[in-house]
């Protein structure tokens, strides 16, 4: 088969004057998404005063004094520990799964294949928050309310259908001849999985594992709903906690601003290419 | 013999085929499902959410809602939020990826600058927002005021409270579309584009002759999409505002979460949830048509 040619390529460009004008207007947006975020470091360093003084101003000194001090007043230690949590067992649900139903629907083997799709179709268009009273009750029941596990499982259900197609995508790139040849050789289903499917879609599985991950750390209604004690409060949580009693004390909030933005920016420079694949292949139609 | 062994394989392939189902089917069951259905019930209840009681009223709770001027404006809220969304950060990121593309420019670096407010958690950026941006006495807003410019923050006043609050939301979402407008755009087929360009079309001819139609599907779902999210956005209005100043940004969700967990009228609130849903699923019915080809065929 023939490639066919695309934009993928590289290309000379002349730089002509509408250049020149597309490359100030991206600039321009650069500098709007990066604006509210470098004012926050700016002023992370400075006290109080010299922020009410003057939110532009320079800081006088480079010192960490104010992220020593925000650290241990919000206590973004066992914030941190709590979002890790909710997190990981958020990824552990949302990977099984989705993998599981992703493998169900790309080889629609099983009849229930199509109401199994349009149900998680279906999922995704329903604004899940208006389910969060009897959840909420329910939680209350089972008395696993500020149970940071069973929340971050929670939010894995209601992020399920994404991960799912998602997952997919990543199976319907699987050559059958490979499953059929392994079958012969008189593996069952399971060992086909684990031993032949699963080592051929793992980097489908981390940018899944990556995109949950994301919903998951960053997740606001479930949280503050079902967290109501202090001490299970997550990262996002203790930081709001700490917007609602040190809201004086904007040096304070500067610093655990930069301490909420910091480590999300650098696991996304880190897993980048992860991110945006996950990201583009949810949504762009073939 | 051998015919009974390969039924035997099948019979256990399909066992094992459905036993894979599973995990997803008891997710999605017991936490979107069962909650679901007892939403729906719970909507023809008086309920206070905590006892055990619920009463059967009927459709009290929707002629409630019915005659409930907060309930219209939040509705209005949610339509006014639509129309600002499916178009402002659409524009703002077709503009950006087609000029990325276009003209093969630092694309990983925009990309990745963009997308860096869609990755922080809405409170970050809502916290970040009403201090370094809103504030009269640390942010933006307060610098100006002192520098003698007649500016207040926008969520303060009634008429401006959902713009600002919009603002917000779409500095942080646009990034997102920018991204995925991207990956559609780099689909285009080069050859269509050299052949226009020989032709002598311009920028506007390209983009609506060669690019457009390139991303069109990928367009039309987002707008799909973001029509579903608009009728479910709670975070960044709840985050900024609780829905005021005098329910000026009120939208459903924040409406039904007030009503469920500050007045404790949870048989009311589930039949705001409801009707919220059942506009939202108007848009629904776009989605799974507009992807159904791709799933289903």
């Amino acid at each position: 088969m023939k490639s066919k040619r695309l934009l993928t390529r590289s290309r000379n460009q002349k730089k002509t004057v509408a250049f020149w004008i597309a490359v100030s207007i991206l600039c321009l947006l650069a500098l709007i998404s990066l604006f509210p975020l470098a004012l926050v470091v700016l002023n992370s360093f400075k006290s109080h005063t010299e922020i009410m003084l003057n939110p532009f101003s320079w800081p006088t000194s480079f010192s960490f004094h104010n992220y020593v001090y925000t650290w241990e007043i919000g206590k973004f230690g066992t914030g941190f520990i709590n979002s890790i949590k909710l997190t990981a067992s958020a990824i552990i649900a949302g990977v099984i799964g989705s993998s599981t139903m992703g493998y169900v629907l790309a080889t629609r083997r099983v009849k229930t294949w199509r109401p199994l799709t349009l149900y998680f179709m279906l999922a995704t268009t329903v604004p899940l928050q208006m389910f969060m009273l009897p959840l909420y009750s329910t939680f209350v029941d089972l008395k696993l309310m500020g149970n940071v596990y069973a929340v971050g499982v929670a939010i894995a259900a209601w992020n399920l259908p994404m991960p799912i197609f998602l997952m997919r995508t990543y199976f319907l790139k699987v050559p059958f001849e490979l499953e059929e040849a392994a079958r012969i050789d008189g593996a069952n289903t399971f060992h086909v999985l684990t031993k032949v499917i699963m080592p051929i879609v793992s980097p489908g599985i981390i940018t899944v594992a990556c995109i949950i991950g994301l919903f998951s750390w960053n997740e606001y209604l479930l949280t503050t709903t079902l967290l109501k004690n202090e001490v299970n409060f997550t990262a996002t949580l203790k930081f709001l906690n700490l917007n609602g009693t040190f809201s004086r004390d904007f040096s304070v909030i500067m610093a655990g601003a930069v301490i909420m933005v910091i480590p999300m920016v650098l696991v996304f420079l880190l897993l980048q290419k992860r991110f945006i694949e996950g990201m583009a292949n949810g949504a762009v139609k073939g | 013999m051998v015919r009974t062994r390969k039924r035997k394989d099948v019979r256990e392939r399909k066992l094992a085929y459905h036993l894979l189902s599973l995990p997803a089917i008891f997710l999605s069951g017991s936490i979107v499902l069962l909650p679901a259905i007892q939403t729906i019930f719970a909507s023809f209840t008086k309920w206070n959410g905590i006892s055990k009681a619920k009463v059967w009223i009927g459709l009290q709770n929707y002629q409630e809602i019915f005659h409930d001027w907060v309930f219209w404006k939040s509705l209005t809220n949610n339509i006014k939020w639509t129309i600002l969304f499916v178009t402002v950060p659409v524009i703002i990121a077709m503009l950006a990826s087609v000029f990325i593309a276009h003209y093969r420019i630092g694309h990983k670096t925009f990309q990745a600058i963009y997308l860096i407010p869609y990755l922080l958690a809405p409170t970050t950026n809502a916290i970040i927002w009403l201090n370094i941006i809103f504030s009269p006495n640390a942010g933006l807003v307060g610098f100006l005021q002192r520098a003698g410019w007649q500016i207040t923050s926008p969520l303060g006043n009634m008429s401006t409270a959902l713009l600002g609050v919009a603002m917000v939301d779409i500095w942080h979402y646009w990034g997102f579309l920018t991204v995925i407008f991207l990956a559609a755009l780099r689909q285009t087929p080069l050859d269509q584009l050299e052949s226009a360009q020989l032709d002598g079309a311009n920028g506007w001819k390209l983009f609506f002759k060669i690019y457009l139609p390139n991303i069109l599907p990928t367009v039309s779902l987002m707008i799909v999409l973001i029509v579903i999210y608009s009728f479910m956005t709670y975070d960044y209005i709840y985050l900024l505002t609780q829905g005021g100043p005098a329910h000026s940004t009120e939208v459903l969700s924040t409406y039904a979460y007030s009503l469920a967990f500050s007045a404790f009228k949870f048989g009311k609130a589930a039949a705001v949830s409801l009707s919220m849903g059942l506009i939202g699923s108007v848009a629904a019915y776009f989605y799974t048509w507009l992807s159904r080809k791709e799933a289903i065929e």
